[in-house]
């Protein structure tokens, strides 16, 4: 626990409800993983109706799958972990006092956010040439036409608050990278990063599992 | 009643008088003041329920739909359902009672997030704003329920705005439940330890367990119906091979838990109660607190009970009936401690007190009619019929809606610093009790005679039922405008109340009332235990 | 028929069971009810504060009256689930030779029809004394299926069939509801079911199926939308064979074994190439999506149904008898419906 009056409990914003810093950070870290918890139960309602209808349709669903490009969403997955690596690196540089080196590494994590949303678009609009997108363009000759348009109604949702969420964490990780470049952190503190970081590496656990459900699954086919 | 003479108000600063003008209201972080903030607004929102109901049971006098068409009963049984389920029953214990007393009980200055506690109110207040323009722009008639593909497909009506103003309000239900979840884990004063809490806190902390992990499947489920009808295609229409029923499986996997939402505080308000006006711990308080929790975690498993009908597997069935009978045992255990606890207790007949008794005795008799609907052969005949409806009824109007009013009587002193009127708040309790009981005991008789529900009109020798239970309707319409105008009254002229009126152990009752914005002066360090009367004897001055 | 009646009409085997396991729950929760309302007011009233500063004695709590309160309801729980688990099984699993009556549910009506071809709407005939099974779809959105008198209910669901079956046994007019809010006329899509007594309703029947009954009328859209060509009855065909098809299990290319009831068989002509069967990995079926309505598919099954044993040992009939014959097996516990709670029909 720091003393109190150094420069650092200026930075540290101590909020008047709180009688000490460590109760502030700790109070924050737990509202961050209550706040996952609402996230898992809000993706997770989606995950278990897609569960439902592929084993009730795993022909029309695989079809789905195959469907999609396999290297896109690797490279997608490979780009997610990278950025997630270089925010725990950010805010290890934090801990260590290494501002300069923090500030670089939330922006590399910000690049590497909007370079997955610049390729899932891509996929996107893929899937529009190919008349694939439900309600508004989607024709297939294949027989569990049905099925097949479920699934990318599944997809288009799920992958959608998923960019939905990276958005909003990018938005965040650039205003945290500007305030980290202005000093707001130090080694002692640095909870709201570490907070920002909670909820990328979430973000970066969902695409796994949908990655795993929408291109690895029809992969035999 | 003494002369209308204004009396003015304490001299002492306290969060009402520090900081005035409507900024120093609509930017607060005070969680007193944003309890207010909240208190006016599901007032307003039961109001506006409240006429719904007023002009379905006007309707339902006669037999034949003839004071509104069939379509608009539709919109006014959908709508009452919207309003008085998710912007009145839901915040109106816990953003109101909840969001004041829970850091005065636990000795703290404020919730662990006051700006968010702002931010909920104004999400609240955007979300009420979007259904209440869709609801008078056009009207909503799916019923509160959207089943699909009713809603998805066949209804004419402002689905994707309704369910859009109810998506907008669940993120503040999240953010309360988040709030208090880490508050009452990381601010508790020092030496208030898990079992030292009033059981108010346990109950809101169960509460706020369910906010947070059930609201957002509401969310997700609702999104998918506006896609459904914005983009024609979805995952619950059989066009695609979608299933209907997958929507009420996700629907009541929500809206299940969320009845416990609007039950739990109420249960939450009633220890207090008791406590408090037999001058007694609570018999078996640690039996109390667990059965919060347990009826919050057995509450997720109970679903599928709304669906005995609904062409699901009878083994599901079977287990869901079960598992209602189990959730059941919790509050149960409840009632029967609340009433051990009156036991050689040193009874006082206040207001709060009546309505807690209320509570016991109408929660008792909704609780006992959720064991017949549990009952797989006998909801067979009853679900979907006026049964149910008087069964929820007793439980969220005869039992939330008087705690709701028992708690806001009790903690008035606190809230207001002032004390309202014990002869007129008897009479209206008396008044809202009977005409609850003539309002909803006649729908348990229609329900079993086979009434169906959300009729606009029904057969002929239904209608001596129908009746009394209109002329029950605006019997307790009564008794609810009553309070509105005697507190609104005693706000300026009921006569100054001093910090401790009921002579109660608890947090709150150590400071001043109204307390000041921090409020405490100094921060309590706690050694004793809960309604720890024996130990605070002398301080209370009892014999 | 303003006169205030307080007890429902009794008319069916499940309303007698019914009746006495409700007058349980009432007794038993009336009992406790009155007791917790007893005790609560006696007590406030006996141990009335007697002045303001009355200090009455803490008791903390006892381990035995909570283990008490909480075993003694749960038994007590226990037994009414298994009771009300008992009813329902039996209210679930029709009897294999019930009498069938298909109905067609749509905003705002009923639509009722017997195997000779008799039809109705808004009104159901039956026979006292004989057990009744239903099998139900909508048009359109979900409905709800509800006689009082014989307290059965059942959600009519689109693309799905659903069952209820009763057995009446007191003739009168009893009321028959839609009891799932299903849009504007919710209220009005009402009806009145007649139970006869048997030679009464036998004449009843004789009446309607003019045009034939609902077997025949399958089998003249069999041939006139040509499912003949391919579904020979012999194995010649490219089809499956499909006579002593209905009620059997059939077998999938993936493996899985799926029953061949009523939505099966629904389900393979609307959607032929979804969900293979073994053997026939390439599907020339054309879909009739859009082409039959609700009341032929219904024709189409009933045929299916009749030609269980291969043709020449049974004919469908036309006259007023059930024309199910002898090696079907509907059997299906409760709601033949593939449902979402993972279970196959069949596999109950």
């Amino acid at each position: 626990m720091s003393s109190a009056l150094s420069s650092t409990a200026q930075k540290l914003m101590l909020r008047e409800q709180y009688g000490t810093p460590e109760q502030q950070r700790e109070t924050v870290t737990l509202g961050m993983w209550i706040f996952l918890a609402t996230e898992v139960m809000f993706f997770g309602g989606l995950f278990m109706a897609f569960a439902v209808y592929r084993m009730r349709f795993p022909q029309g669903f695989d079809e789905g799958s195959a469907d999609m490009s396999i290297v896109l969403g690797s490279i997608n997955t490979a780009v997610l972990i990278a950025s997630s690596f270089a925010m725990a690196l950010a805010i290890h540089s934090a801990a260590t006092g290494k501002q300069y080196r923090s500030v670089w590494l939330l922006l590399t994590t910000a690049f590497l956010g909007v370079a997955f949303l610049a390729i899932k678009f891509t996929e996107y609009y893929q899937h529009y040439e190919a008349h694939k997108v439900p309600g508004i363009w989607f024709e297939t000759s294949k027989p569990e036409a049905g099925a097949m348009q479920l699934f990318y109604v599944f997809y288009f949702a799920m992958t959608g608050l998923h960019a939905l969420h990276m958005t909003i964490g990018i938005t965040l990780v650039i205003i945290y990278a500007l305030r980290a470049a202005a000093g707001s952190f130090d080694s002692e503190y640095h909870t709201p990063l570490e907070a920002l970081g909670l909820y990328w590496h979430f973000v970066d656990i969902v695409w796994v599992f949908l990655f795993a459900i929408f291109y690895i699954s029809g992969l035999h086919t | 009643m003494s002369t209308l003479v204004k009396i003015p108000a304490a001299e002492t600063p306290n969060y009402l008088t520090e900081g005035r003008g409507i900024r120093s209201w609509l930017l607060t972080t005070d969680h007193k003041r944003i309890a207010l903030l909240y208190l006016a607004s599901v007032t307003v929102f039961f109001f506006i329920g409240g006429i719904f109901a007023l002009l379905m049971r006007l309707e339902l006098v006669t037999p034949a739909s003839d004071l509104v068409s069939p379509h608009t009963y539709n919109e006014l049984f959908s709508m009452h359902g919207i309003i008085m389920v998710w912007f009145f029953l839901i915040p109106s214990i816990p953003n109101t009672l909840g969001n004041f007393l829970i850091p005065m009980m636990i000795g703290a200055k404020d919730l662990a997030y006051p700006k968010i506690n702002l931010a909920s109110w104004y999400v609240f207040m955007l979300g009420g704003t979007i259904t209440l323009y869709s609801m008078f722009r056009g009207g909503v008639d799916t019923g509160w329920t959207f089943y699909t593909p009713f809603s998805t497909i066949y209804s004419n009506t402002y689905v994707v705005g309704a369910a859009l103003g109810i998506f907008v309000s669940g993120f503040a239900s999240i953010m309360t439940g988040l709030n208090f979840i880490v508050t009452i884990h990381n601010m508790r004063a020092p030496g208030m330890t898990w079992f030292r809490l009033p059981l108010f806190i346990w109950s809101h902390y169960a509460t706020s367990i369910i906010f947070v992990l059930a609201t957002p499947v509401l969310a997700v489920t609702l999104l998918m119906v506006a896609v459904e009808r914005i983009f024609q295609v979805g995952i619950f229409s059989s066009e695609l091979g979608g299933d209907p029923v997958l929507f009420q499986h996700m629907f009541w996997f929500y809206s299940h838990p969320a009845v416990y939402i609007m039950v739990l505080p109420g249960m939450a308000v009633v220890s207090e109660l008791v406590a408090a006006f037999s001058r007694k711990t609570i018999f078996g308080y640690t039996f109390v607190a667990f059965a919060s929790v347990s009826i919050a975690v057995i509450g997720f498993l109970v679903w599928g009970h709304h669906m005995f009908v609904a062409g699901t597997s009878i083994y599901a069935a079977m287990y869901f009936s079960l598992l209602s009978y189990v959730v059941a045992v919790p509050s149960a255990i409840k009632v029967f401690n609340w009433t051990a606890t009156v036991y050689k207790g040193s009874i006082s007949w206040d207001t709060p007190m009546l309505y807690a008794i209320g509570f016991i005795g109408l929660f008792t008799i909704g609780g006992m009619t959720g064991l017949f609907l549990a009952a797989l052969g006998i909801d067979v005949h009853v679900t979907d019929t006026y049964f149910v409806v008087a069964h929820f009824h007793y439980i969220m109007v005869g039992g939330t809606i008087m705690a709701f009013l028992g708690g806001i009587h009790y903690w008035w002193p606190k809230i207001s610093g002032r004390m309202y009127p014990e002869g007129i708040s008897k009479l209206s309790a008396l008044t809202v009790f009977l005409g609850f009981n003539l309002t909803f005991f006649p729908q348990f008789v229609l329900g079993y005679l086979g009434m169906p529900r959300r009729y606009a009109a029904y057969p002929p020798e239904f209608q001596s039922l129908h009746v009394l239970s209109t002329a029950g309707a605006t019997i307790l319409g009564a008794g609810y405008l009553m309070p509105l105008i005697y507190l609104f009254w005693s706000w300026h002229y009921g006569p100054p109340a001093p910090p401790n009126p009921w002579r109660a152990t608890g947090l709150e009752w150590q400071t001043s009332s109204p307390p000041p914005k921090q409020n405490f002066e100094i921060t309590p360090v706690v050694t004793r235990k809960a309604y720890d009367y024996e130990g605070m004897k002398d301080e209370l001055g009892l014999v | 028929m303003n006169s205030l009646q307080l007890l429902p009409d009794t008319a069916s085997t499940f309303a007698v069971q019914w009746n006495w396991l409700f007058w349980m729950l009432v007794a038993v929760c009336g009992a406790v009810s009155t007791a917790v309302a007893v005790l609560l007011i006696y007590w406030t009233l006996r141990y009335h504060r007697k002045n303001d500063n009355e200090f009455p004695q803490q008791i903390q709590g006892n381990i035995k009256v909570e283990t008490a309160w909480t075993l003694i309801p749960f038994i007590l729980f226990v037994g009414m689930f298994a009771w009300g688990a008992e009813l329902y099984f039996k209210i679930e699993k029709p009897p294999a030779n019930a009498r069938e009556v298909y109905v067609v549910a749509k905003q705002w009506m009923w639509k009722l029809q017997y195997t000779n071809g008799q039809r109705e709407i808004n009104t159901l005939h039956v026979p006292v004394g004989e057990p009744i099974r239903l099998v139900m779809t909508s048009e359109d959105a979900i409905h709800s299926f509800f006689i009082p008198a014989f307290r059965v209910k059942q959600d009519v669901l689109p693309a799905r069939y659903t069952t209820l079956w009763f057995q009446a046994t007191k003739p009168g007019k009893y009321h028959l509801f839609c009891a799932e809010y299903c849009g504007t006329k919710h209220s009005g899509m009402i009806g009145w079911v007649y139970a006869m007594e048997p030679h009464e309703f036998e004449r009843w029947l004789e009446q309607g199926g003019a045009e034939g009954s609902l077997a025949s009328t399958g089998e003249k859209l069999f041939h006139q939308f040509g499912c003949s060509n391919c579904h020979h009855f012999d194995s010649q065909g490219r089809c499956p064979v499909l006579t002593n098809l209905f009620g059997h299990r059939v077998r999938l290319l993936d493996g899985r074994t799926i029953l061949a009831d009523e939505t099966y068989i629904r389900e393979k002509i609307l959607r032929p190439r979804a969900e293979p069967i073994e053997g026939y990995l390439d599907s020339v079926m054309p879909t009739f999506e859009g082409q039959l309505n609700e009341e032929q598919l219904l024709a189409l099954i009933a045929y299916i149904k009749a030609i269980g044993p291969a043709p020449g040992t049974q004919q469908p009939t036309s006259s007023g008898t059930s024309s199910q014959s002898l090696g079907q097996q509907p059997g299906i516990a409760g709601p033949g419906a593939t449902s979402i709670s993972g279970s196959k029909p069949g596999d109950r």
